[in-house]
């Protein structure tokens, strides 16, 4: 039985991470082959994927961690007196 | 992300436990940003998330000697953050803006993602213009809080599922549910938005400009 497109997006998460098993992937691909809007919905899921794990789009605040370590001196000291 | 094995941790711990509390410093480091993040994703404000990320890694320190090890270090400080943040959360409920409870896995929802016929693939250069970053900023500060939250330790923080299960306390199944059904509503959000920051097609010099 062919599957769906509905069934691919069921999946797209598990199949970008590579945690489906072997079979689902092969159909999978199969409907990739022939269906361009799986396709697009993959490769733009993927993109937005990769594009969310760089690091420019989460920055810490500017000083954030010498200001965090300065905290953290002032409380080491408090422990030793 | 600086990967540190356990036995490395547990020696420093044992260490900092028995009194070289300057080593504190360097344990937490590699801390810091997934702390920082997550309480952000629990308190969206900067400032709040930045005190309570102080206050956390306060209590981590005064509390290193109850570690027991039977978690990563990273995990056992992010259950930490997370208790800050909840407990923020509890005391100013009038200003929650989004409910911690009531959002269940088995709501059903309309998952069906942008539907398109063709992708270009945004590169990771195109980040140089601002507009990009915040753009994929605020389609995560969009995302429900319970979405919000895994997409930030699998995606960003790039956790993996199961030391993400363990700091949120929910099952590796939820962390996957929830996974999947951010990132389709992040691909809906973004996807017809993301296409102008596309190469131009064929261009050699074309995008950006």
């Amino acid at each position: 039985m062919r599957i769906d497109c509905k069934h691919v997006w069921q999946h797209i998460s598990a199949y970008i991470d590579g945690e489906i098993d072997a079979s689902q992937r092969v159909e999978i691909d199969r409907h990739l082959e022939t269906c361009e809007i799986c396709s697009a919905v993959l490769d733009s899921t993927r993109n937005v994927v990769v594009l969310i794990a760089d690091n420019r789009v989460f920055e810490l605040p500017a000083g954030f961690s010498d200001r965090l370590h300065a905290r953290l001196d002032k409380e080491i000291e408090l422990t030793e007196t | 992300m600086t990967a540190y094995s356990s036995e490395f941790e547990a020696d420093w711990i044992r260490r900092i436990v028995a009194g070289e509390k300057q080593l504190f410093h360097d344990l937490i480091r590699p801390c810091e940003r997934s702390i920082y993040f997550l309480l952000m994703s629990l308190l969206r404000n900067e400032a709040e998330a930045e005190d309570a990320a102080q206050e956390t890694v306060i209590k981590v320190f005064l509390n290193l000697k109850n570690f027991r090890g039977d978690s990563q270090f990273r995990t056992w400080v992010l259950s930490i953050a997370r208790n800050e943040g909840l407990g923020r959360l509890r005391k100013a409920s009038t200003r929650r803006e989004d409910s911690l409870d009531a959002e269940t896995d088995e709501q059903t929802g309309d998952y069906t993602p942008a539907i398109l016929t063709s992708w270009r693939e945004v590169p990771s250069e195109a980040l140089e213009r601002k507009e990009l970053g915040s753009l994929l900023r605020e389609a995560i500060e969009g995302l429900p809080v319970i979405y919000r939250n895994v997409v930030l330790l699998r995606d960003i923080e790039e956790m993996d599922v199961r030391e993400t299960a363990a700091a949120l306390d929910i099952t590796e199944g939820a962390v996957k549910v929830r996974l999947h059904r951010a990132r389709a509503m992040l691909q809906r959000t973004l996807a017809p938005r993301l296409k102008g920051f596309a190469p131009r097609r064929g261009g050699l010099f074309g995008w950006g400009k």
